[in-house]
C-alpha cells in the first residue's frame, strides 16, 4: 500500500500521465469529429503507425521537428482521402473498409520503412521534441515537474481538445458536423452537402489521429518500431464511447486511463511485479477499455446517424 | 454525385469489374516494385513460380492456405450475420492452447488425442468468441472493439502462459510449450509430402459451411439475421440466439486454424504460431464474398501472395510487406468492385 | 436581404421538366408556375412525379430536360441549396430535423458561413421569436426537437424557411401527421403567409383540403401534367377523376356480424422506449368479424400497440388473452402460434429482407413449422410462393426475384399473401395502404373485408382518418398511450374523433 502511495506523491507519475495520454487525446479527438459526423473509422490503427513512420521519417530526412508533425498529419490525411472516399459518397462498409485502411496504412508504413533502411536492425533515433520550459511554472519544486514539464506537442494536444470542442459546440461548422452524424436528411434539406461536410471530419480527422501516432515515435520515444501503436488505436476507440463523444469527457477518460497505465508500469517495479507476472499488468489498459464499454453500454448517446450512408435523394 | 441500382445487372459488370479490381491490384505491385527499384515484371514472375511455381512452393502455398481457409471461413461465417468477429487471432490462439494442452497433458493415444484436441479447441475458441457476443447481444457493446482488445490479451495471456506455467523445460529457455506427441499429430496426407490432414479436414469444413448456409434452418436464419435483423425478429426468428451460435460456430473455425497448426504443422505453441492468420481471413473472406467455397479459393489466392512475396524477396530487393500491401489494397478495390456491379454512379 | 419580389409575373416557374430513370419517365414536361400570394395544390397519387419534381427544383436530381426559375432568373441545375438561397423553402412530408439538437440549432443549421467563429445564437433567437409572433407558431427555441410533438416539429420546419426569408413554402402532405383541428390551425397560419404575400405550393392527395385552401389545383399522373383548374371552377368528384384516370370505387363493407373476443388486452401497459410513448392501462378487445380501427396523430402509441400485438414488446402490466386463454410467453413466435397475422406498418423495414428472394421472403415467418430437423423445405416453400404470386396477383419474374427489385404494391401482396395463406383468425394491419397506389390500395382494402367476411378479428391503424372511417365497424381512438371507448360506425364525426386524437376527453376517463 505504502508503494502506491510512494507512486501517487512522485512528480514522475503525473509527468507519466500526461505524456501516455497525449497521443490517446490526439487520436481520440480524431476519431471523436470522424463519429460526430456519422463515420466510424477504423483506420484509426494503421494511420497511426502511419503518422508515427513518417513523422519520425521527414525528420531523420532532415526535417525541423514541427515540418515532421505536419509531414505526419499529411499522411494521415491520405488514408483519410481514402477512407472518405470509399465510406461517404460510395457508401461502402465502414468496417470493412476501416480495417483494410488500417492494414494499408499499416503495411506501406512497414514497406517504406524497409525501403529506406534495407539493411539496418536498429532504427536510428532522431533528436525529439524536448521538454518545454514554462517561466515560473516549470520551476515550481514539484508541481513544475509534475505537471510543466512536457514537451510543446503535448501542450499542442490539450489545446487540440479545447479547439474541438469550441469548434463541435459554438460554431456554425461544429453544428454541421454534429448534424452530419445525426440527421444527415436535415443538413442536406438546409443546403449543405452532407458528403463534404463527412468527407471533410474525416480527413482531418485522420490527420490528428496521425499526429498522435507521431507522438510516439517524435516526443515519447525517438525512434520507429514496428508494432509500437500496439492498439492504442482501438483504445481510443473505447475512449470515444466512454467520453460519450464529448471532447472534454473524452480528454478525461484518456486522462484516466494514462493513469492506470502510469500506474501498472510502476507497479511492475515494486513488491507487487514480484508475484504478479508483468503480462498481467500489460492487460490492464485492454480490460479498462473494455470495461470502459461496458459501463458506457446503457448510455444512448450515440450519434443517430453513425455508420449510416447517405445517399443524395434516398428516403 | 448518387448511387443509382441497377435492377439486373450484366455479365460484363459482374464479372468485369471483379477481374478489374485484380488488375489494379496487379498495377499496384508494379508501382510498389518499381519503386523499390526491381523490374516490375521479373518481380511479379518471381512471385507466381515463388507460389505455385513447383511441387515444393504449392506444397507451401496449401499449407500456408490451410489456417487461412479456417479463419476466412470464421469471418464468412459471422460477417454473415453481420456480427464483426475481429477476433480470430485470438480464437486462433485458444485454439492452439487446447490443442497443446489436451496433447501434451493428458497423456492420451493418438486416434482418441486428435479428435478431443480438435473438440477442445472449437470449444475453446468458441467460448472465446461467446464473450463479446453477449455482451453484444446483452448490453448492445459493440464487438468489433471487444474483440480486437481481446486479440491482445490473449496475446499477452499466451506468452504469459509460454513463460511460466507451461514452459517447455527443454526449451532451451525459449517461450515454447513442450511438443505434442508423434502419435498425437494429424498425419500427412500423402506420405513424404510435407501436406497434412488439417489441409482436408479445412476442405471439409468449407463445405459443411456451405450446406449450413444453404440447406438448413440455422444457415437461413443466420442470413436473415444478418441483412436485416428487423425483419428477423418480426418474422419470429431469436435473433439473439442465432447470433450467439453464429458466435459458437465462427470462434470454433477460428479455433480449428490453431488446432491444424499445432497438431499438423508445428508441434507445439508459441508465440509466433499465428502470422495474423485472424487478421488475413478477414481479407481472405472479404475475397470469397463470404461464400465458403469461395474461401478455399481466395485463401489459396491470398497465401500464394504471401508466399510469393516471401520468395520472391529473397531473390529481388522489394521487401516482403509488399504482400500485406497488396492484400489491403485487393481488399478494398474488391469491395468498391462489388458495389459497382450493383450501383451505377450517376451525377445528379 | 430578403429576395425581391418582382412586381408581376410569377414566382416560381417551372418549365417543361422531364426526368427519366431508366426506362421510368418520372416526370413528362411538366410545366408549371406560381404568383405572388397565391396557394396552388399539386395533387397525385402516389408515384404520379411529385416527389422528383420537388427533388428537382431543390438540386437533387438534376432534370433531363426543362428549366427552373426562381423571382424570374434561372437556378442552376442539381446544386441543392440554390432553390434555398433564391427564397424557396420545403416542408417534407419526413420531417428533416436532427431530434438531438435543439429547435434553434435546427433552425441555424447552413444560415451562417461555415467558418465563422460565431454561432449567431443570439440574435437567431430574437428573430425566431419575432417571426412565432407573426405567424402564430410558437415553439420553444431551446427545446430538443426529439422531445416536441409532431404538429410542433412542424412548425420547426416552417420556421427554418420563414427565417430563411422564404417566399414560396412547398408542404409535401402537411396534414398527414395532424388532427383535423391541428390542421385547421396549419391552414390559418398559412392564409397570414399569403396575406403577407409568401406563395405556397400544397402537395396531398386529400381531395378536401386541396378544396378548402388552394386557388388552382394542379394534377399529375403517371409523370404528365394531366389537368389544370381554378378551384372555384372544379369540385371534388372531378378532381378525383382527373387524379386516377377512372372513377374511384370506394369499397363499402357489408354491415359487420361480430363474434367472440379473439385477442383481449385487459389493462395492459407497455414501457416507454426513449421519445417513443407506452401503453397506460390499454383495454382492448378484438372479435371475430370485426375491423377495429384504430385512429390517432402518430407517434401516440400507435408504434408500442402494434409492437405489442406482433409479439415484439411485452407487457408490464396486465394480461394479453388469445380467445378468452392468458398467454404466458410472449414472443413474435407466439403471436404466430396464436394465428396473429401481422402486417407491418413498414415493409422495407420490417415486413421484408431486401436481398432474400421472394420465396425466401415468403417462408419468414413458416419456415420454422415447415423444415424437418433443421433443414429447410425449399421445394415446398417454393411451390407455396408460387402460389401466392397467382392468387394474390404480385406482378414478378418469377419466384426466385430478389424482393427490393419489387414495386412498393407488390411488396405489399406478398406480405398480404403471407399474412392470409396462414389463415390468421387476428390481423394486425398497420398502416396497409401506406404508399400505395389507388389499384393497390382498393385491393388491400378488399382483401381485408374479405378476411373479415371470413371470420378473422383485424385491427386497422392508421393515420389516415377517411381510411379508418371508411372501412372501420368500431374505432378506438389512441392518445398518449391511452385508448378512448369504442364508437360503433357512424357514431362520431372527425371533429369529434380530432378531439379525442387531441387527448381530450380522456380526462374524465382517467
Amino acid at each position: 500500500m505504502t508503494e502506491i502511495v510512494d507512486i501517487l506523491l512522485s512528480a514522475s507519475f503525473w509527468a507519466a500521465i500526461l505524456r501516455i495520454a497525449s497521443p490517446l487525446i490526439f487520436a481520440t479527438m480524431g476519431e471523436l469529429i470522424c463519429e460526430r459526423a456519422g463515420v466510424l473509422n477504423l483506420g484509426i490503427e494503421g494511420i497511426m503507425v502511419a503518422g508515427a513512420f513518417a513523422g519520425w521519417m521527414a525528420v531523420y530526412a532532415g526535417a525541423p521537428l514541427w515540418v515532421g508533425v505536419a509531414a505526419a498529419m499529411c499522411a494521415g490525411m491520405g488514408f483519410g482521402a481514402m477512407h472518405a472516399l470509399l465510406t461517404v459518397p460510395f457508401g461502402l462498409s465502414q468496417h470493412v473498409v476501416g480495417l483494410g485502411i488500417t492494414m494499408l496504412a499499416t503495411a506501406a508504413a512497414y514497406y517504406a520503412y524497409r525501403l529506406a533502411l534495407p539493411e539496418v536492425t536498429n532504427p536510428p533515433r532522431i533528436t525529439p521534441f524536448q521538454p518545454l520550459h514554462i517561466p515560473v511554472l516549470s520551476d515550481i519544486s514539484w508541481l513544475g515537474q509534475a505537471l510543466f514539464s512536457q514537451t510543446a506537442l503535448t501542450w499542442a494536444g490539450f489545446a487540440t481538445c479545447g479547439i474541438t470542442a469550441f469548434v463541435l459546440s459554438r460554431t456554425p461548422l461544429g453544428l454541421a458536423v454534429r448534424a452530419a452524424g445525426e440527421n444527415p436528411q436535415a443538413v442536406e434539406a438546409q443546403g449543405l452537402s452532407v458528403g463534404a461536410i463527412r468527407m471533410g471530419a474525416v480527413i482531418v480527422g485522420s490527420g490528428l489521429m496521425a499526429v498522435g501516432g507521431a507522438f510516439l515515435t517524435m516526443s515519447a520515444f525517438s525512434s520507429f518500431f514496428f508494432e509500437m501503436v500496439n492498439g492504442r488505436g482501438w483504445i481510443c476507440i473505447a475512449l470515444v464511447v466512454f467520453g460519450t463523444w464529448k471532447p472534454g469527457k473524452a480528454l478525461l477518460g484518456a486522462l484516466l486511463f494514462a493513469g492506470f497505465d502510469a500506474l501498472q508500469i510502476r507497479l511492475q517495479q515494486t513488491g507487487l511485479g514480484q508475484i504478479v507476472p508483468y503480462q498481467v499488468f500489460l492487460m490492464i489498459p485492454y480490460l479498462l477499455s473494455i470495461l470502459a464499454l461496458v459501463l458506457m453500454s446503457r448510455r444512448a448517446e450515440v450519434p443517430a446517424a453513425l455508420m449510416t450512408p447517405f445517399n443524395r435523394g434516398d428516403r | 454525385m448518387r448511387l443509382e441500382p441497377i435492377a439486373a445487372p450484366g455479365p460484363m459488370r459482374r464479372i468485369g469489374l471483379p477481374a478489374l479490381a485484380l488488375a489494379a491490384t496487379v498495377v499496384v505491385a508494379c508501382a510498389l516494385s518499381a519503386l523499390a527499384g526491381a523490374n516490375p515484371a521479373r518481380t511479379l514472375g518471381l512471385m507466381i513460380t515463388g507460389a505455385f511455381g513447383s511441387k515444393f512452393a504449392l506444397l507451401e502455398t496449401l499449407n500456408r492456405a490451410t489456417p487461412l481457409i479456417f479463419t476466412g471461413l470464421a469471418i464468412a461465417v459471422a460477417f454473415k450475420a453481420k456480427l464483426w468477429n475481429i477476433g480470430a487471432e485470438a480464437q486462433l490462439y485458444a485454439g492452439a492452447l487446447l490443442t497443446v494442452l489436451i496433447g501434451t497433458q493428458l497423456g492420451l493415444p493418438g486416434p482418441l488425442a486428435i479428435p478431443l484436441m480438435a473438440l477442445g479447441a472449437i470449444a475453446a475458441g468458441a467460448l472465446v468468441l461467446l464473450g463479446p457476443a453477449l455482451l453484444k447481444t446483452r448490453l448492445g457493446v459493440d464487438e468489433v472493439v471487444t474483440t480486437l482488445l481481446l486479440n491482445f490479451v490473449m496475446a499477452l495471456f499466451i506468452s504469459y502462459l509460454l513463460e511460466g506455467p507451461l514452459k517447455d523445460p527443454m526449451g532451451m529457455g525459449w517461450p515454447k510449450s513442450p511438443s505434442i506427441p508423434r502419435d498425437a499429430r494429424l498425419p500427412r496426407i500423402v506420405d513424404g509430402l510435407r501436406l497434412h490432414w488439417g489441409f482436408a479436414l479445412a476442405l471439409l469444413c468449407a463445405a459443411g459451411v456451405w450446406v449450413i448456409q444453404t440447406r438448413t434452418t440455422l444457415g437461413y436464419e443466420i442470413r436473415a439475421t444478418g441483412q436485416n435483423p428487423e425483419a428477423a425478429r418480426f418474422a419470429g426468428i431469436p435473433v439473439t440466439r442465432v447470433i450467439v451460435k453464429t458466435a459458437l460456430l465462427s470462434g470454433g473455425l477460428a479455433a480449428l486454424a490453431g488446432f491444424s497448426e499445432v497438431a499438423g504443422l508445428e508441434g507445439n505453441l508459441t508465440t509466433d504460431l499465428s502470422a495474423s492468420f485472424g487478421y488475413t481471413g478477414i481479407v481472405v473472406a472479404m475475397l470469397a464474398l463470404l461464400h465458403p467455397l469461395g474461401v478455399v479459393v481466395s485463401a489459396l489466392f491470398v497465401a500464394g501472395i504471401f508466399v510469393g512475396a516471401d520468395s520472391m524477396s529473397r531473390a529481388a530487393e522489394v521487401p516482403t510487406y509488399i504482400a500485406d500491401i497488396l492484400l489491403a489494397t485487393a481488399l478494398l478495390f474488391m469491395v468498391l468492385a462489388i458495389l459497382l456491379t450493383k450501383f451505377r454512379v450517376v451525377r445528379g | 436581404m430578403t429576395p425581391k419580389t418582382p412586381a408581376q409575373g410569377p414566382v416560381l416557374r417551372l418549365s417543361g421538366i422531364t426526368k427519366r430513370f431508366g426506362n421510368l419517365t418520372a416526370n413528362d414536361g411538366i410545366s408549371l408556375s406560381l404568383a405572388r400570394g397565391e396557394v396552388v395544390a399539386l395533387l397525385g397519387e402516389n408515384g404520379a412525379g411529385k416527389t422528383t419534381l420537388m427533388n428537382i427544383l431543390f438540386g437533387h436530381y438534376t432534370a433531363d430536360e426543362g428549366t427552373v426559375q426562381v423571382m424570374g432568373r434561372d437556378l442552376p441545375p442539381g446544386q441543392p441549396g440554390a432553390a434555398l438561397k433564391a427564397g424557396v423553402g420545403m416542408v417534407h412530408q419526413h420531417f428533416t430535423l436532427a431530434g438531438n439538437l435543439t429547435v434553434l440549432d435546427n433552425v441555424l443549421l447552413g444560415t451562417r458561413p461555415l467558418l465563422s467563429l460565431s454561432s449567431g445564437r443570439a440574435e437567431a433567437r430574437a428573430r425566431l421569436a419575432q417571426l412565432a409572433r407573426d405567424f402564430g407558431l410558437a415553439v420553444d427555441p431551446d427545446a430538443r426537437v426529439a422531445t416536441l410533438s409532431v404538429g410542433e416539429r412542424q412548425r420547426v420546419e416552417i420556421l427554418k424557411a420563414l427565417y430563411r426569408d422564404a417566399r414560396v413554402l412547398i408542404l409535401d402532405e402537411p396534414t398527414a401527421v395532424l388532427t383535423p383541428q391541428e390542421a385547421d390551425a396549419l391552414f390559418e397560419t398559412l392564409r397570414k403567409m399569403t396575406a403577407q404575400g409568401l406563395s405556397v405550393i400544397f402537395i396531398s392527395h386529400k381531395l378536401h383540403e386541396v378544396m378548402a385552401i388552394s386557388s388552382r389545383v394542379l394534377v399529375l399522373r403517371h409523370g404528365k401534367l394531366v389537368g389544370e383548374v381554378a378551384t372555384t371552377d372544379t369540385d371534388r368528384h372531378q378532381l378525383a377523376t382527373m387524379m386516377v384516370g377512372a372513377e374511384i370505387t370506394t369499397p363499402a363493407p357489408a354491415k359487420a356480424r361480430p363474434g367472440a373476443p379473439l385477442l383481449t388486452l385487459e389493462q395492459v401497459s407497455t414501457a416507454r422506449h426513449g421519445e417513443r410513448p407506452g401503453l397506460t392501462a390499454v383495454d382492448l378487445e378484438l372479435c371475430a368479424g370485426q375491423i377495429t380501427g384504430l385512429a390517432g396523430v402518430s407517434g401516440n402509441g400507435q408504434g408500442a400497440l402494434a409492437d405489442l400485438i406482433s409479439g415484439l414488446e411485452t407487457p408490464t402490466g396486465g394480461r394479453i388473452l388469445l380467445a378468452g386463454e392468458p398467454v404466458a410467453d410472449w414472443t413474435p413466435r407466439a403471436a404466430l402460434d396464436g394465428r396473429i397475422g401481422r402486417i407491418p406498418e413498414d415493409r422495407h423495414k420490417t415486413g421484408t429482407i431486401a436481398d432474400f428472394t421472394l420465396t425466401e421472403n415468403a417462408v419468414l415467418e413458416s419456415y420454422a413449422t415447415t423444415a424437418t430437423r433443421g433443414w429447410m423445405n425449399w421445394r415446398d416453400a417454393r411451390t407455396s410462393t408460387e402460389t401466392i404470386i397467382d392468387k394474390y396477383d404480385v406482378r414478378c419474374p418469377g419466384p426466385d426475384t430478389r424482393i427490393r427489385l419489387l414495386s412498393g404494391g407488390n411488396m405489399q401482396k406478398l406480405i398480404l399473401g403471407r399474412v392470409l395463406e396462414a389463415a390468421p383468425r387476428i390481423i394486425l394491419a398497420n398502416q396497409p395502404v401506406r404508399g400505395l397506389d389507388i389499384g393497390a390500395v382498393t385491393y388491400v382494402q378488399e382483401q381485408l373485408i374479405a378476411a373479415r367476411d371470413a371470420g378473422a378479428a383485424i385491427l386497422l391503424i392508421s393515420e389516415d382518418l377517411d381510411e379508418i372511417l371508411t372501412l372501420s365497424d368500431s374505432i378506438r381512438v389512441i392518445s398518449g398511450g391511452r385508448l378512448s371507448p369504442a364508437f360503433p360506425r357512424g357514431s362520431k364525426t372527425p371533429a369529434e374523433l380530432g378531439q379525442w386524437m387531441a387527448g381530450q376527453g380522456f380526462n374524465h376517463a382517467a
